[in-house]
């Protein structure tokens, strides 16, 4: 028996060898996991990345079977959708996956990059890292949009409607641009197949592109800390980091453990509410696209809606559309508006704290004030809330060099 | 002091929370229907009533007889005896043969298909709408929850007529509107307000589950998908607690 165990491991061995002599394997393996050293100290905040990554095999996998019964025709694809849900063998199953895997993928992008407004992951030498995460951000706010036409439901005609829309508010060339977009004079069966070939291939595609890069960039420096300090700073005799563990099996088994607590919250939308009481699925996406019949109350999901705020907040249409392009475009440049020289909020001193606390309040504010329907009162406080988003960089970028902060530590608390 | 910030960071956050859903939250009118789609007899009654006065104009066409007779626990004979009216065969789509544009002459708008009604408005606006008819005082059909429908009142014959009693309201902008105080039952049907109550709840539970068929089955999968997770989990946070034990 052990013989016999013995001849098989050698058998597994020599193909391992095979397979090392014509492509690294082992060598691959051995630097993305057993000898890539993370730092000792990640906590809840540090889930999010490997859980993003999750979701978007999930969002994948749970993609490719909706699209084998998916029809992209404006006459068939509300009612294809709902012959998944009801015809298909597991079908709802399928298309709850997706549409929660939507959500989910937002909430785990926004908990992750607060995460690096908490640490300053960010700051160099990690400044393309967060480009890179940038990039993937807009290209899955593409993407949600782009798929979100795909039911063909009411909020998914109009939303598109208002969206596309907003191109025609540029001077001159906006008009004949959105009937580029569409591909007709209105939203139709020709924007509808362009919008699911983009978001079936085009956009996945430089999604993974990006996530590689991403990761390839992530390797290079190593992951930041939430004390914001380089554990390649003090090494051992061996030249290996005193902080740092391998990542594998330290951090894939940690990671495992946080994959189970986020599929038992997933799971519960998924299984017991998975409308979200109108958020993840809207009531109005159950009526089939009519283009005579205007909704009451259009808005888009809740991950744009913070955007979406800011551009209701301004009165002027242009000025509204290129505010709210301001306000994603800013991010892009983080790294270069905190010159603060330390990382960590932990270490930057109570003006950070408070920044950012405004900061996040008039995020969350700004994306509840996008879904309701807009009364005076709203609008001025929207406004309010949009100074406050702008004001946060501004201020971070004159305040962050001179601010008195805390002395670091020279190893990582743990 | 460094709990106390955290603290009233995340009171602030949930104030800001609470009071933009609070303003967000509407629909004057919707009554709580207590529609219940794991009551497979209101269930099967809603069918049968929803058969005998709503499918004559207006359709299920997402969903199938057999899904129905097997989630219902009907028999095949059951259903085509006492649901079928029309040609249809048992795995067919509960499809009318009332044609839209002879529909749309008729009633000035197509009757809308309902297989989603129950997910676009839900089950207490559906009982409420049923309860909302009324005979205004041009003598017209007319209903709280969609002012000026042009759908008459199709189960009068149960809930007989109500016409409403007025009173007056002043409204913030200082307008004087007359509002409906409620209703009086001015010809009696065959059924009793209690019985009715039951009649539109048993259709807003059919409707509600025609809406979502799976819903009857995903919460009880879930229920056992989040166990397992859960026991999966702890496993994982074991195993996670033995590998991290060398790590100081």
């Amino acid at each position: 028996m052990a013989k016999a165990a013995g001849s098989l491991s050698r058998k597994a061995n020599d193909l391992l060898n095979w397979f090392d002599d014509r492509l690294p394997v082992t060598a691959f393996w051995n630097n993305v996991m057993t000898g890539y050293m993370a730092p000792k100290n990640f906590n809840f905040w540090y889930y999010m990345g490997s859980l993003a990554l999750l979701v978007l095999v999930i969002q994948i996998f749970s993609g490719i079977l909706l699209a084998m019964h998916y029809k992209p025709s404006a006459l068939e694809a509300f009612a294809s959708v709902e012959y998944i849900m009801r015809d298909v063998e597991w079908g709802w199953l399928i298309r709850y996956m997706h549409t929660t895997g939507a959500s989910f993928f937002f909430i785990l992008i926004y908990l992750h990059m607060f995460r690096s407004l908490l640490y300053g992951s960010h700051k160099a030498p990690r400044e393309l890292l967060w480009v890179f995460g940038m990039f993937i951000y807009v290209a899955l706010m593409a993407e949600a949009f782009l798929g979100y036409i795909l039911p063909w439901g009411q909020m998914s005609y109009w939303g598109a409607q208002v969206i596309i829309n907003l191109f025609g508010a540029i001077p001159k060339i906006g008009e004949p641009l959105t009937q580029w977009i569409r591909g007709d004079y209105f939203i139709s069966d020709a924007t509808l197949n362009r919008f699911f070939a983009l978001h079936v291939i085009a956009v996945p595609l430089a999604l993974l592109g990006l996530v590689l890069l991403h990761l390839v960039a992530l390797r290079e420096n190593g992951s930041n800390n939430p004390d914001g300090i380089e554990i390649k700073k003090n090494k051992d005799a061996d030249g290996k980091p005193l902080d740092g563990i391998p990542f594998h099996p330290y951090y894939t088994v940690k990671d495992i453990f946080g994959v189970g607590m986020f599929l038992i919250l997933f799971s519960f939308v998924l299984f017991l509410w998975p409308e979200a009481g109108g958020m993840f699925l809207e009531h109005d996406n159950f009526i089939p696209a009519d283009p005579l019949v205007t909704p009451e109350h259009i808005k888009p999901v809740w991950y744009f809606t913070p955007f979406y705020a800011i551009l209701k907040a301004v009165p002027d249409k242009l000025m509204g559309v290129l505010l709210m392009g301001a306000s994603v475009v800013i991010l892009f440049f983080l790294p270069w508006l905190d010159r603060s020289p330390v990382k960590s909020i932990r270490y930057k001193g109570t003006w950070y704290k408070v920044l950012l606390a405004l900061f996040t309040i008039a995020f969350v504010r700004l994306g509840l004030l996008g879904m309701a329907e807009g009364t005076p009162a709203q609008t001025w406080e929207m406004r309010v809330w949009t100074l406050v988003y702008f004001m946060f960089f501004v201020l971070l970028f004159f305040m962050s060099p001179g601010a008195k902060t805390k002395p670091e530590p020279d190893r990582v608390t743990h | 002091m460094k709990k106390l910030a955290k603290t009233l960071f995340l009171t602030i956050l949930l104030l800001a929370i609470s009071s933009a859903t609070a303003s967000a939250a509407g629909g004057a009118g919707v009554e709580h229907s207590g529609a219940n789609i794991n009551d497979t007899a209101s269930l099967q009654r809603g069918a049968k009533l929803y058969v005998n006065y709503c499918m004559g104009c207006h359709s299920l066409s997402y969903m199938r007889y057999n899904r129905m007779a097997e989630d219902l626990e009907l028999t095949e004979d059951m259903v085509m005896q006492n649901l079928v009216f029309s040609s249809s065969k048992f795995a067919d789509t509960m499809d009318i043969s009332m044609h839209p544009d002879q529909a749309k002459a008729w009633f000035g708008k197509t009757p809308p298909d309902l297989s989603l009604i129950g997910r676009s408005r839900g089950a207490d606006w559906v009982y409420s709408y049923l309860r909302g008819f009324y005979k205004d005082e041009n003598g017209q059909w007319n209903n709280t929850m969609l002012p000026n429908a042009s759908m008459p009142h199709v189960l009068w014959t149960l809930q007989g007529i109500q016409v409403p009693v007025y009173r007056q309201e002043t409204s913030k902008d200082g307008f004087t509107h007359e509002v409906i105080d409620h209703f009086e039952l001015t010809t009696p049907g065959s059924q009793s307000a209690q019985e009715y109550e039951e009649t539109a709840r048993d259709i807003a539970a059919f409707l509600d589950y025609a809406g979502e068929p799976a819903k009857l089955k995903r919460k009880g999968i879930g229920v056992w998908v989040i166990l397992f997770l859960t026991l999966f989990t702890f496993i994982a946070y074991l195993l996670k607690a033995e590998y991290w034990r060398d790590v100081h």
